[in-house]
């Protein structure tokens, strides 16, 4: 057998095999195996951490529990300092949302200009957009936080979401321009010669093709923005507008010690919108990521 | 898939529309004109986001950390042009030295085992079809959250003194604790979350291998090449621009590894010193000590030091990739 399997593969899967195959296929799924339970280990020790109870977290390293509490949920929702939990998954939620709607369209109308449109410095523009695909981000961190309190936004969501309205996620219109590559220029020409503009163009043709991009940029944009740690660590200092990873690095600082059954619990909840979303749409995202090699 | 400049812009031949006829030229002309003029107010309309946000918040900032570096500016007290003093006195400072040797010490294990790890298991994976899907998906989904403050906190728990970690290796003799309150393997907890993260360069990986041409494994077989040889001398070259991509993202990624180790290790990388990354560093100069001027040419340092890296990198590849199609061995 070829390493590839081929459409055929199936056929010859059908076929009653001969033992020697059959040894080779329990081979390969006891390796996989073997692979997902060290992958899985963590996240199944999170899930039990937070229903045993406190002094057994650390020091019992086995997946089942002797006694099952549901405690640490009740002092999760509690949340830290007076602050209940939903609010801080109501700012995580905002200032994803927020993201995700500025990636989209501002992403997908700067790579309409890049890729389909023809105007002096395009070449320039989309060589500085390839550029920053990998340049540190810390170098223009010092200077952006100047400029944000300069205009007396700090301690507020703007600087977090600002930059996502203006396409500066060099990566995404990078995708978006891929990915319009793909849609053939026939189209804007018979809209062009049936008398559509630009926009008409954008708005009507184009936006509606790029579904698949929209999709994965909205998708890998909120679990970026969700799990996003260094820009609410710089910009947000009051508790009431902390997002989830501000909250858990503050329980963790204050409260850990006394109660870790909590802190595994949150760790819990905040973890799942992302997996949610992920199982939701694994495939669709896989395929996205084997096309445009985003990272994860 | 590789994001080489020479493959960017899309040819301009067939913009220009189709070409006028003979007797109303000058009227197509004029016509044309006008289209290639609402192309370019539609294309600057488009742009004007883009332009804003890269001369504001990208240009800018950067020619403004660049003056910075070569001045002592400190957030409450100001600071004044001090020429390439930052530069000269990083080379004294003890953390300094720390922060490049943890660094260079986590790029350096990180990225191999972790590429190499995913490609294992993507040349397992690709063998057969049944339950691919399922493996592909459970393998991926670490690389969503390893990032995230939850899963620092996680491994924080999973290394600590008496923790999994401990248990599990002093069945095998260890007795140096949990990997966190140990300076000379505390790095290692870093290693193993981001090879935890093997998945997302495996998907890539995949797709590479799907694209090997099934032919010349059995060419390759025909003329009597063991499992290894054609390894090393079929799936490698085959492989080598994916590979060159991994490579090249997931070194530059590392270089600027933040969340998890400001989490496990905190500002001063405790355990003495031995998480304190680069970026944890040029965090606490600039936001804790408010010493904005030194930290700008500490990230200065940052944006050589990976420039030159990528640089290299490209260059090697020119001799190393092979590019089917394109003659250049």
């Amino acid at each position: 057998m070829s390493i590839t399997t081929t459409a055929d593969g199936r056929v010859v899967e059908r076929r009653k095999r001969p033992p020697r195959e059959r040894a080779k296929s329990a081979v390969w799924h006891l390796s996989l195996l073997a692979v997902l339970a060290i992958v899985l280990y963590p996240a199944l020790w999170v899930l039990i951490a937070s229903v045993k109870p406190n002094a057994e977290i650390i020091t019992d390293a086995s997946l089942i529990p002797s006694t099952i509490t549901w405690e640490h949920f009740a002092s999760a929702f509690d949340g830290l300092a007076g602050v209940p939990l939903w609010r801080f998954f109501w700012n995580s939620t905002l200032i994803a949302g927020l993201s995700v709607i500025g990636i989209v369209l501002s992403c997908s109308i700067t790579a309409y200009a890049l890729g389909r449109l023809s105007f002096p410095g395009r070449k320039a523009m989309f060589g500085i957009v390839i550029a920053t695909l990998l340049l540190p981000g810390q170098v223009m961190l010092i200077p952006q936080y100047l400029i944000f309190s300069e205009m007396e936004v700090v301690n507020t969501i703007f600087p977090l979401v600002v930059g996502k309205f203006l396409a500066l996620d060099a990566f995404f219109v990078f995708m978006y321009v891929q990915f319009l590559r793909g849609i053939p220029r026939e189209l804007d020409h018979a809209a062009k010669i049936d008398g559509a503009g630009h926009f008409r163009i954008f708005f009507s043709i184009m936006l509606p093709l790029l579904r698949p991009a929209i999709v994965t940029s909205a998708i890998f944009t909120f679990i970026w923005s969700w799990n996003d740690f260094l820009g609410p660590l710089i910009y947000l200092h009051e508790i009431e507008k902390f997002p989830l990873p501000r909250l858990l690095q503050s329980y963790e600082n204050t409260e850990a010690v006394s109660n870790y059954g909590g802190m595994m619990a949150m760790t819990l909840l905040s973890l799942i919108p992302v997996v949610l979303f992920f199982l939701v749409f694994q495939k669709f995202l896989i395929k996205g990521i084997a096309a445009s090699g985003i990272k994860g | 898939m590789s994001a080489s400049p020479s493959t960017a812009a899309p040819s301009e031949a067939d913009e220009a529309g189709a070409p006028p006829t003979r007797g109303n030229r000058g009227a197509a002309k004029r016509r044309s004109s006008a289209i290639r003029g609402g192309e370019r107010f539609a294309g600057y309309t488009f742009m004007l986001p883009w332009i804003i946000g890269t001369a504001v918040f990208t240009i800018g900032p950067m020619v403004w950390s660049l003056y910075l570096s070569f001045t002592d500016y400190h957030l409450i007290r100001g600071g004044d042009w001090i020429g390439l003093d930052n530069y000269t006195a990083m080379f004294d400072d003890p953390m300094f030295a720390r922060a490049v040797r943890v660094t260079l010490m986590y790029v350096v294990f990180a990225v191999p085992i972790k590429l190499a790890a995913s490609l294992a298991v993507a040349m397992l994976l690709v063998q057969r079809r049944r339950g691919i899907g399922f493996y592909r998906a459970a393998f991926y989904m670490p690389s969503l959250i390893a990032m995230s403050v939850g899963i620092a906190i996680v491994w924080k728990a999973l290394f600590a003194n008496g923790g999994p970690q401990d248990q599990f290796m002093s069945w095998f003799g260890w007795e140096g604790g949990g990997f966190i309150g140990n300076p000379s393997v505390s790095i290692l907890m870093l290693v193993l979350l981001s090879v935890w993260t093997f998945g997302a360069p495996m998907v890539i990986f995949m797709a590479g291998l799907l694209q090997v041409p099934g032919e010349l494994y059995e060419a390759a077989e025909v003329d009597g090449a063991g499992k290894w040889h054609r390894f090393v001398k079929i799936t490698l070259p085959m492989l080598s621009p994916v590979i060159f991509f991994n490579v090249l993202m997931e070194t530059v990624g590392a270089f600027q590894l933040f969340g998890p180790a400001y989490i496990i290790g905190g500002e001063a990388g405790a355990p003495a010193w031995s998480t304190l990354f680069y970026t944890v560093r040029i965090y606490s100069l600039a936001f804790i000590d408010l010493r904005m001027g030194y930290a700008s040419a500490w990230a200065w340092v940052l944006v050589l030091a990976v420039g030159v890296v990528t640089l290299i990198m490209f260059r090697a590849a020119k001799s190393l990739v092979y590019y089917a199609g394109e003659d250049n061995r």
